[in-house]
């Protein structure tokens, strides 16, 4: 289990991040409270710097809401995890939950969205040029 | 009859006496069924009404009629002549048939009915009004009954009708790999723009669409509601990872849009149906060829 306990916290986070070549995949399966998202934050980013990780993917398409905690805290994650030297990339962003952020204007600037992890590890594969994850036959010749 | 007015038992006795009234009248109708049933297709007839269905249609509905009037008048209970009425309205409104027609045969009925009450105890002035004051209530709830079930089977059919409009009138089409079209035509009102939203969020999951050209061509005008919706739709679709083309934009609603303040950044618009396929196409790396053999 790469997530680490930070001190002070009985509960273990109950999201595990997976290390995949130069990213970092993220799947978050349950509503998180504030506390956890928080906590998936800090771990995300102390991995960027330990794993020297190029990309971050986040999946919520298991997700039906997402609040404006999460949004910001997300959002945050990108701007940090940028200033890090990392491209974050929210991937299965549902429809009801899209129409939803859009219509309470929860932005999510500079924050990069896919339609599902496949798409959102392509999507890196552009930003970052890392080329083990380029697999697209009309980029691998470059 | 004054005498009857004022006694004090009047009002008391009064509800008793459609009780024994209404079956000597169902009996008298029972009685002369085929008569009365023939004169009042006749009169339907020469009324014009129902010209749609053919004479023996009408007969063989009159009969079916009249025999539920008369059992509503014997039981008071309209439930069997209400689904009767349903099950009617159902089989004619595909003809044709107007709400004027079907209350007009109810009420050539009632008429007819009335009349032949009339024919039989013009003798006793009393008791007519008696038999009359029995007859007009139940008389008038029938009439009552087939119209609301007439007209209830009417909408019913018109809702069916708006419902299935509406599902065909925003279709999601793929062209190529992760392109999507939605051609919008019409007028589209705020109930529209929702579907819309959920057609195109809905097809970019289902398609994995990457691209999506929504041509607004055949849509003259909308209201800053719809506009807006249509600027949060495009935000949407950006937070599931696609890109929304809008093409065909006419000059009321660019002027919409501008008014409200759109982000252009956010907004990718193109000229018509054609330039924004070929701009999706480009963003997806299609390259559309003529082979070389087939240029002019």
């Amino acid at each position: 289990m790469p997530s680490r306990e930070s001190p002070g916290t009985a509960e273990p986070l109950r999201v595990s991040i997976l290390a995949q070549g130069t990213n970092l995949i993220v799947s978050i399966h349950t509503a998180l409270d504030d506390s956890q998202m928080t906590r998936l934050q800090q771990d995300l980013i102390d991995q960027v710097g330990r794993q020297r990780s190029r990309g971050i993917i986040v999946d919520v398409s298991t997700l039906d809401v997402l609040d404006s905690f999460a949004t910001r805290t997300l959002t945050q994650l990108a701007h940090v995890a940028r200033l890090r030297g990392a491209e974050t990339v929210i991937v299965g962003i549902a429809p009801e939950v899209a129409i939803a952020m859009v219509q309470l204007s929860m932005q999510m600037n500079f924050v990069h969205t896919a339609l599902d992890l496949e798409e959102g590890l392509q999507l890196l594969g552009e930003l970052t040029g890392a080329p083990e994850i380029a697999p697209d036959e009309g980029r691998s010749g470059e | 009859m004054t005498e009857t007015e004022k006694r004090p038992g009047a009002a008391e006795e009064g509800p008793r006496e459609p009780g024994f009234l209404l079956p000597e009248l169902v009996a008298h109708l029972r009685e002369l069924r085929t008569p009365l049933r023939q004169e009042w297709a006749t009169r339907i007839t020469d009324a014009h009404l129902l010209s749609s269905m053919t004479a023996q249609e009408v007969f063989s509905e009159a009969t079916s009629v009249y025999d539920n009037y008369v059992e509503v008048l014997e039981t008071g209970s309209v439930e069997a002549l209400k689904r009767y009425a349903r099950d009617l309205s159902e089989r004619i409104i595909p003809r044709g048939v107007e709400t004027h027609e079907v209350i007009g045969i109810v009420l050539l009925l009632r008429d007819v009915l009335a009349r032949s009450l009339f024919e039989k105890y013009h003798q006793e002035f009393e008791l007519l009004n008696r038999v009359l004051d029995a007859y007009e209530p139940a008389a008038n709830r029938i009439a009552n009954t087939v119209a609301v079930s007439f007209v209830e089977e009417r909408e019913r059919v018109i809702r069916q009708q708006q419902d299935s409009l509406l599902e065909l009138s925003t279709p999601v089409l793929q062209v190529r790999e992760r392109l999507l079209i939605l051609p919008i035509i019409g007028v589209l009102d705020d109930t529209r723009a929702r579907q819309l939203t959920e057609q195109l969020l809905g097809g970019i999951r289902n398609h994995r669409a990457k691209v999506v050209v929504v041509d607004i061509t055949g849509v003259a005008d909308v209201d800053q509601a719809v506009a807006n919706s249509l600027v949060q739709t495009v935000d949407a679709s950006r937070l599931m990872g696609a890109e929304v083309i809008i093409t065909g934009l006419s000059s009321k609603i660019a002027q919409t849009l501008v008014t409200i303040g759109v982000d252009l950044n956010k907004m990718r618009t193109v000229g018509d149906l054609q330039g924004g396929i070929e701009e999706a196409e480009r963003q997806l790396g299609f390259r559309v060829t003529r082979p070389a053999d087939a240029q002019p």
